[in-house]
């Protein structure tokens, strides 16, 4: 049998693990598929790659195809994000003076209260707070703001910087930056290194954060719809193995590879297994799932959540907020989502739209087969998203 | 409207950088300054407010271009959107070549293109330099492994080196292998058994 090509342009992260995994397993070569894998340096790399059709598909930040569609990048044919690729998996890390601040202050550092970590942050850094996020158009920027200016900061006080993820520990050691929210294994980088304390996973803050997708061009994904099929099936079984805990250890050998994260197994595995070092003196905490590939629909591409990003950016960026929702909706393809999952028994929820943050608990909701679990999705200080009715 | 522009080129390899404003210069009169290090990116551009920065597609500063690029307000720009938005053919022809350009916004297509055309001209020429060194270097290494494992064969078996190759060469067609790739083997075989 003749392997169909395709490239898959992915970025260095734990995160990027269901498209690794789905190489280097078989998974891809089940569906007929012969990946070729390209470690990109940057996000804006990864979008000009994509539009210029030199990557078929692109591992890449959930909100970078909106912005996009919002005309706040280059002109490039028109992108679709076809399945989320990874929710939550993002960590808040402090510098070591600000942890030093906010210890003596009594901070316990339990990894676990949004509430107590923002006040206890907000007393220690003088009214003036500089944070690194991946890119303008990430869930880790607007994680960071949400959490920020829900305890008690003014936006004035906050100065939200681009840092790639590789550079978050130089920059915080080299005083650029006091805090940063980023992905897996960075943070742990920043601790290992002795730069900084982590202070908050991702889920704290938003249980239900998408935060990487699988992006395509539209034309790519409409034209080729066999190759397009065959690449969700392949990633989206990777992600199923991904989510049974005892493939975890695995999974971080293979991402610790020279051609993939080149770190030590050791580091890798800690985000993978939600078993962090959270201070460079070596405290550990436990946080399950620190990560979800698959689990609890966690691969649905929810038009709500297109609609939440949208108006933030928006809002940032002076658009118009429900013509720009209007416009990421039709970005996220439940559409293909649902005709190229199917075949492969994915369950899929009965509506494509839910009120972002309004489950605390797993929760069941009306699914093709019956019932399915949805994971907990809300926002630690109880904000819920209603969004825009979908257009029929 | 200023007759020379200000272009930022970012680069850390020097002479790359050498000779990217060699191929600028060509291009017409400007001034060029040339950044070679990542942490302070934007103060520096910020400083300058240059018409025009380029960088490598592949350099990780990118990103916090991109952000300069949105945050800068109709006065203070120093960098305000990626290459012309008119000229499509031009920014596939810069992404494809492994150039980003960060342009202000307002300057004219007459004025980015011969510039931009440069750049690109002067990044396919290192992309295909590298290239042609990472071949010569492949090359020049095999043949030292293919020397090594002749050497080892006409040792053991008390062959000439002629036959040596022979040898090699029949057990890579056999292998359907390449004979660099036997010799490979050979000569790590070899190391462990000594």
């Amino acid at each position: 049998m003749t392997l169909v090509p395709l490239r898959l342009g992915f970025v260095p992260l734990t995160d990027a693990a269901p498209c690794i995994v789905a190489h280097e397993l078989g998974f891809a070569a089940e569906e007929g598929l012969s990946l070729e894998l390209l470690r990109l340096t940057s996000w804006a790399q990864s979008r000009d790659q994509l539009g210029a059709g030199t990557i078929d598909a692109a591992h890449m930040l959930v909100p970078l195809p909106i912005a996009q569609r919002l005309g706040l990048g280059p002109a490039l044919p028109d992108f679709d994000l076809l399945m989320v690729l990874s929710q939550i998996g993002q960590a808040v890390a402090v510098s070591r003076a600000l942890a030093e601040a906010m210890r003596a202050a009594g901070h316990p550092f339990d990894f676990a209260d949004p509430r107590a970590a923002g006040a206890a942050l907000h007393a220690a850094c003088g009214g003036r707070l500089r944070v690194g996020v991946p890119f303008p158009f990430s869930t880790q920027a607007e994680l960071v703001w949400h959490w920020l200016t829900a305890t008690g900061f003014d936006p004035a006080e906050v100065t939200v910087r681009t840092v790639p993820p590789p550079m978050m520990a130089g920059a915080m050691a080299g005083g650029e930056v006091d805090a940063f929210c980023v992905g897996e294994p960075w943070a742990s980088v920043a601790v290992e290194t002795g730069v900084g304390a982590l202070l908050l996973p991702g889920r704290a803050i938003w249980a239900g954060a998408p935060e990487k997708g699988l992006v395509m061009r539209r034309d790519r994904a409409e034209g080729d719809p066999d190759s397009t099929g065959r690449l969700m099936r392949a990633i989206w079984r990777a992600g199923r193995w991904l989510d049974h805990p005892e493939n975890r250890g695995t999974a971080a050998e293979i991402l610790s590879r020279p051609d993939y994260l080149n770190l030590p197994s050791e580091i890798t595995e800690r985000g993978l297994i939600g078993r962090l070092v959270v201070s460079p003196a070596g405290e550990m905490r436990q946080t399950s799932p620190f990560i979800s590939f698959h689990d609890g629909a966690a691969t649905f591409p929810w038009k709500s959540q297109a609609a939440l990003f949208a108006e933030r950016i928006a809002w940032r960026h002076g658009l118009d907020p429900r013509a720009a929702m209007t416009a990421a909706m039709a970005t996220f393809r439940t559409d293909l989502y649902r005709h190229h999952l199917r075949p492969a028994g994915a369950d899929l929820p009965g509506a494509s739209s839910k009120v972002e943050g309004a489950m605390a608990h797993p929760h069941a909701v009306a699914s093709e087969a019956g019932r399915m679990i949805l994971h907990p999705d809300a926002f630690f200080d109880g904000r819920t998203f209603e969004p825009p009715s979908e257009p029929r | 409207m200023k007759e020379r522009l200000s272009i930022i080129v970012v680069e850390k390899d020097a002479e790359r950088a050498l000779r990217i404003v060699d191929g600028l210069r060509e291009a017409g009169e400007h001034d060029i300054l040339v950044i070679s290090e990542g942490t302070a990116l934007a103060r520096r551009i910020g400083e300058r407010a240059p018409d025009i920065v380029l960088i490598d597609a592949g350099d990780p500063s990118r990103d916090i271009l991109e952000e300069l690029a949105l945050a800068s307000g109709p006065l203070d720009r120093p960098v305000a959107m990626f290459v012309d938005r008119s000229d499509a053919a031009l920014t596939r022809a810069a992404i494809e070549a492994g150039v980003s350009a960060y342009v202000v916004d307002g300057l004219r297509p007459d004025r980015i293109k011969p510039i931009l055309d440069a750049a690109i001209a002067r990044f396919h020429l290192f992309q295909r330099m590298r290239a042609e060194l990472a071949a010569t270097r492949a090359a020049l290494e095999e043949r030292k492994v293919i020397d090594r494992a002749k050497a080892i064969l006409m040792k053991a078996r008390g062959i000439d080196e002629e036959a040596a190759y022979a040898l090699l060469r029949k057990t890579a067609m056999d292998q359907k292998r390449r004979v660099a790739d036997i010799a490979q083997q050979l000569v790590m075989a070899a190391g462990l058994l000594t």
